[in-house]
């Protein structure tokens, strides 16, 4: 089990501050942020690569907050996997055996189970200017679990793999990871890949952890605007509350719950909102009368703006939505949502 | 279509073969001026052959110096981050952009008696002036700062996240230093004591003033012009030319990047 403790990093332009998570054996944990977020930092103060300033990082019940990279036994995998250009696959993987002294008969089994659930037999022999990113990514990983971390930091695993090698590699990071029950902790700025491979997820912003729990609860009750907006709820309003209602720019909206507070946010995932033509007749919808704004395509989906006297609200729509409903700018619409599907914060 | 003639960049050409003759017009009318006789009655002096070798051994020393006590420096100067360091990266260029006569003059005041590292170097019976340790003291404060910017500048090309993989994987700064940096750099390494050591080779103004005597192959060229000539003194100099340049040519071909590991 990896607990970290209330720990904060003091650079010259940047800190963390009062970060605090646990992984527990087997964990597939995720930390989400935007770029600049401090995510890569955080990485490399676990691994004992930056200095931390304040907190507790303890493996199991042995604290490490204090002892050097080499001596804490935690793998890291970087974006650009940091390969050493000048030994083979071979000699990469087998780079970190030199400092671990173990049995050479149990060192080849997993060496050879290594490269054959990596599928990396027939590269050994390679120099890894001469491969491709996603066989570099398995050299790696390779490398990296070689000497059975405690812990496996990966640094934005995926994304700058092609479309072709992600799913590849995704699968094989969630299987390697079940069949080791070393815990992973993986850091992007990748909604998608949360999902894919993560079971529990925390969100960090300019070098706070705003919310930890698992992908389900993150995504049905952010706790801040940001972690909201940051998952993809585009309706975000400040609002002030009135007992089971709240008010934006005079209108009024009603509430799954009485709301003590007198002002706050409100959020509204845009594929919870529900366009029609002609008003839906049902007293547990919030129903409002408005004009659409702007169309903007998003591939498989269509993005709605739909003005709502001054207050704008964004809609998700198919495509074939989007021909049924005859829908231009300017289109008079209503638009639906239930007060079960209102987020306050 | 024929386009306009573009003067600025047949400007830039003429100025190139200006610099390429302006280098090796004197080199080329040195070398073919010397006839093989008296290039080969020279060698077979031994006063030339004596301060040839001696040129050749205390430039070398002057790059085994600089890249043992050099490459740890250019290491730390290439990973940490420090108020000051444009400071000392100026006082490491100083010995480039000092006279070298007064390089002399000041190493001069250093080893000498009357200065306690001249006291002590008394003491421990090493002699600076007028010797070959002397020699090579000098050749090394003067090619020092070439190799150590060659390296540093290696050093930075080189990503810390190989060195960060590399702690993690259990090697200590040293190992991670001798197994990685190193190895990846080491071409870089053997240019820097080539920079070095051309540097070292070709230097008089310090030399001269630390020691006349033993004869470097510099001060032997001067001392035969002054005394007999140019035609006594050309084909010491165009034998310290071939042997420079053979060397150097050998240890480029030895750092050609042969693809892999580079």
């Amino acid at each position: 089990m990896i607990t970290i403790k209330d720990l904060y990093v003091q650079l010259p332009d940047f800190s963390l501050e009062g970060i605090t998570l646990s992984l527990n054996k087997g964990d597939f944990f995720a930390l989400i942020g935007p770029t600049g977020a401090g995510k890569t930092i955080l990485l490399e103060t676990i691994a004992g690569l930056l200095p931390a300033g304040k907190g507790q990082i303890w493996i199991n019940r042995n604290e490490i907050t204090c002892l050097p990279p080499e001596k804490r036994e935690i793998g890291i995998v970087y974006q650009d996997y940091a390969l050493f250009p000048h030994l083979t696959v071979k000699r990469n993987i087998e780079y970190g055996l030199h400092f671990h002294k173990k049995r050479r008969k149990d060192v080849e089994k997993y060496f050879n189970w290594l490269i054959e659930r990596l599928n990396l037999v027939h590269l050994l022999n390679r120099y890894p200017d001469t491969l491709s990113g996603g066989e570099k990514q398995r050299v790696a990983l390779a490398r990296a679990m070689i000497i059975e971390p405690s812990l496996l930091l990966l640094d934005e695993p995926l994304s700058a793999l092609d479309q072709n090698f992600r799913e590849e590699i995704q699968e094989m990071l969630k299987s390697i990871n079940k069949e080791t029950k070393i815990p992973f902790l993986m850091v992007t700025h990748n909604m998608a890949e949360v999902l894919s491979l993560a079971k529990r997820v925390g969100v960090i912003n300019k070098g706070r952890l705003e919310q930890i729990g698992e992908i389900k609860e993150i995504f049905h009750t952010p706790k801040t605007p940001f972690v909201a907006k940051f998952i993809g709820m585009k309706n975000i309003f400040f609002v002030s509350f009135k007992k089971n209602k709240a008010l934006i720019n005079g209108l009024s909206i009603q509430l799954p719950r009485e709301v003590q507070e007198l002002e706050g946010f409100l959020a509204i995932r845009p594929e919870d909102i529900i366009i029609s033509r002609r008003m839906i007749k049902s007293s547990a919808r919030n129903n409002f009368q408005g004009f659409v704004k702007e169309i903007i395509n998003q591939g498989f989906l269509f993005e709605i703006n739909i003005k709502v006297g001054k207050t704008e609200f964004k809609a998700l729509i198919t495509p074939t939505s989007l021909v049924e409903l005859e829908l231009k700018r300017g289109t008079s619409v209503f638009i639906a949502f239930k007060s079960t599907a209102i987020h306050i914060f | 279509m024929r386009q306009k003639k573009d003067w600025f960049m047949l400007f830039t050409l003429i100025c190139g073969f200006l610099i390429l003759g302006f280098i090796l017009l004197p080199l080329i009318e040195m070398v073919f001026s010397t006839n093989i006789t008296s290039l080969k009655d020279t060698i077979s002096e031994k006063d030339v052959r004596a301060s040839i070798w001696l040129s050749i051994y205390a430039s070398t020393w002057a790059s085994i110096i600089s890249f043992l006590i050099g490459t740890p420096f250019a290491y730390f100067m290439a990973r940490k981050q420090f108020a000051g360091k444009r400071l000392v990266e100026s006082i490491i260029d100083l010995p480039i952009v000092i006279p070298h006569t007064v390089v002399g003059i000041a190493l001069l005041s250093v080893v000498g008696k009357n200065f306690w590292v001249g006291k002590i170097l008394y003491q421990l019976g090493i002699r600076m002036i007028g010797s070959v340790p002397g020699i090579i003291t000098v050749l090394t404060f003067v090619g020092m700062p070439f190799y150590i910017n060659t390296v540093k500048d290696r050093f930075e090309g080189i990503p810390p996240r190989l060195e960060k993989v590399s702690r993690s994987l259990g090697a200590s700064s040293l190992a991670t230093f001798l197994r990685i940096t190193f190895p990846l750099a080491w071409r870089s390494v053997i240019a820097g004591m080539i920079m070095c050591w051309a540097r070292a080779i070709s230097e008089f103004g310090a030399v001269v003033i630390i020691a006349y005597h033993p004869m470097i192959a510099p001060v032997l060229i001067y001392e035969r012009f002054e005394s007999f000539g140019l035609n006594y003194s050309r084909p010491v100099a165009v034998w310290l030319i071939i042997i420079s340049l053979s060397m150097f040519i050998l240890l480029r071909l030895v750092t050609i990047p042969r693809g892999k590991g580079k």
